[in-house]
């Protein structure tokens, strides 16, 4: 039987304010346990919650970037659940009325196709504490420093039909929300956190199936496995004659499998409803008008201004503002003065080659931009080649200096005086007459052994431009 | 709307209050009491009036973003039952 998947992502989103999101706490990862719970973070009588404007400001950002509607007045509701890391047995969420309303966002997968997935709304939150399992056999430990660090839950509606489409909308999410700065984005430190609603119904089917709900995934690369995990099990269960159990799954990249967690409360069982301790939160057209007027340049824009005014083509433009620190990478090479298109080509190609191999972020890169563009730069004044450049581009990459000091110190400039090339071109046609005399007679090919054999002699130094006009003109 | 005692029972565990047998035929009652009331709220004429999230008629006072608390674990460990490496403990919980 053919089926469908249907997909939607609720993305955590930590902003990246300095205080929590109704407390003066820091928030900063990493304290000692509990430094950073103060009283009203801990639930303790007698305390009251005071919003973050920043918070505000920053979920608003969010819904200006996805050209949703913001909410001039938004709700905070109480979500009751009892778990040891929610000390007042409530979340404080927002229900009916969150601060940011529909929008839209476009995503392209690896195969290159283009769809716009909606963005149901994203509302304002507190994060939970942590809870470590594996402190004491005993007992379960408690670390409140995370309780109250603001959180941007972002819903999507349940537009995506394969894994491939999840982790493109995710990345897509990653990268809007470092782009507009409101999330460091780190997903080992949790700041970026997917849950996954997969169903699945026959094909052509109006109604959706039963979903799951699968936690726990800190990678796009468990996202990815995660879901086809599941969407595998839910078809083995339904092609049995089985039912799906809407239920909440722990994703264990260990073991690679799903397992049941608890069964998800309906949305009445949280007994949602205002917190008194809030009033309603209005937004004036003055603050919405000022964080438009401090929104910066966003992914799309900048994709279609690096192909209207670089020249890049889609794909390059696509790939590097698909980051924002790889953008911001490339442009600082522009701002030096490196040529776009050869730079675009160096960053994607030999710079994420090495980056990927060794397994490090373009921010934890030991070239800078700067002097990358420094090297990129000789290529285009043809100091030296595109193939001397891989070379002094790892040297560099070991820390042996910048470009110039690296092509001075091993004399790799490229020669450009016409009559010593001319020398080494006479030397070896007088030293290979068989093949002159081929090439004579009409096998041309054997010009890319003549040009190899000068670039060997002369250690690649060679312009192989010239190389190859100053062949040609003495084996005509 | 009225509450069947197996719904009332159910709401009372999911609030975490042990309402025992001999509470539950009272408790009904008075919870369905209570919904009368809502019901006969709910048949007044509301179109035009904006639904009202707060008694108060004002918006929430927005805070600058500023660390203002020191660090005070050490008060607040004194007062939990149990402590460990900084950390609270709490019977195992096992998901």
């Amino acid at each position: 039987m053919a089926w469908e998947t249907v997909i939607g992502l609720e993305i955590h989103s930590q902003l990246k304010t300095k205080s929590k999101i109704f407390s003066g706490a820091s928030t900063a990862f990493g304290a000692t346990p509990n430094s950073q719970a103060c009283a009203v973070d801990l639930g303790l009588p007698g305390v009251l919650p005071v919003l973050n404007k920043e918070a505000v400001v920053m979920a608003i950002r969010f819904g200006l970037a996805v050209g949703a509607k913001v909410n001039k007045r938004s709700i905070f509701d109480r979500k009751n659940y009892f778990y040891p890391d929610l000390p007042k047995g409530y979340q404080i969420s927002q229900f009916e009325l969150p601060v940011v309303g529909e929008g839209e966002i476009e995503i392209t997968t690896e195969d290159g196709v283009t769809k716009k997935i909606g963005i149901t709304r994203a509302h304002l939150e507190e994060d939970a504490g942590k809870s470590i399992h594996d402190l004491y056999d005993d007992y379960t430990a408690i670390d409140l420093n995370r309780a109250g660090t603001p959180l941007l839950e972002i819903v999507s509606d349940p537009d995506m039909s394969s894994a491939k489409e999840a982790v493109a909308y995710a990345k897509k999410i990653h990268a809007l929300v470092q782009y507009i700065g409101i999330c460091d984005g780190n997903m080992q430190e949790g700041s970026f956190r997917c849950d996954a609603n997969v169903s699945i119904r026959k094909k052509g089917a109006e109604k959706l199936g039963t979903r799951a709900e699968l936690k726990n995934i800190n990678s796009f690369k468990f996202l990815e496995k995660a879901i086809n995990l599941e969407v595998e099990r839910q078809q083995d269960i339904l092609e049995e004659g089985g039912s799906v159990v809407q239920e909440t799954r722990l994703y264990d990249s260990v073991k690679n499998e799903t397992r049941s967690m608890r069964s998800k409360e309906e949305a009445n069982d949280y007994r949602y409803f205002p917190d008194p301790d809030l009033l309603p939160v209005e937004v004036d057209d003055e603050l919405l008008q000022q964080i438009r007027a401090n929104l910066p340049e966003l992914p799309t824009e900048k994709k279609q201004r690096f192909v209207g005014e670089l020249g890049l083509n889609d794909y390059d433009a696509e790939v590097l503002t698909s980051q924002k620190a790889v953008a911001d990478y490339f442009e600082a090479m522009l701002e030096v003065g490196a040529d776009s298109k050869l730079s675009a080509n160096w960053v994607m190609g030999e710079l994420s080659a090495i980056l990927n191999k060794n397994q490090i972020d373009i921010e934890g890169c030991p070239v800078s931009a700067q002097a990358f563009a420094g090297l990129v730069m000789r290529i285009s004044d043809d100091t030296i080649s595109g193939k001397i450049a891989k070379d002094v581009f790892k040297a560099m990459w070991r820390g042996e200096g910048s470009a110039d000091e690296i092509i001075d110190s091993k004399g790799l400039k490229q020669m450009t005086d016409s009559s010593a090339i001319e020398g080494v071109i006479d030397e070896i046609i007088a030293n290979n007459v068989p093949q002159v005399e081929q090439y004579k007679g009409g096998n041309t090919k054997l010009l890319g052994f003549f040009v190899g054999q000068v670039m060997k002699a002369t250690q690649g130094k060679a312009n192989p431009k010239q190389v190859n006009q100053l062949l040609n003109e003495k084996l005509s | 709307m009225s509450l069947s005692e197996q719904q009332v029972k159910e709401i009372a565990h999911l609030a975490r209050l042990s309402v025992d047998d001999g509470e539950l035929e009272q408790t009904t009652a008075e919870l369905n009491n209570i919904l009368g009331l809502m019901a006969d709220l709910a048949k007044i004429d509301t179109e035009g009036v904006s639904p009202m999230a707060h008694p108060l008629n004002m918006s929430q006072r927005l805070r600058e973003d500023e660390v203002s608390e020191i660090d005070q674990s050490e008060a607040f460990q004194a007062i939990a039952p149990q402590t460990g490496q900084s950390h609270f403990l709490v019977p195992t919980v096992i998901e």
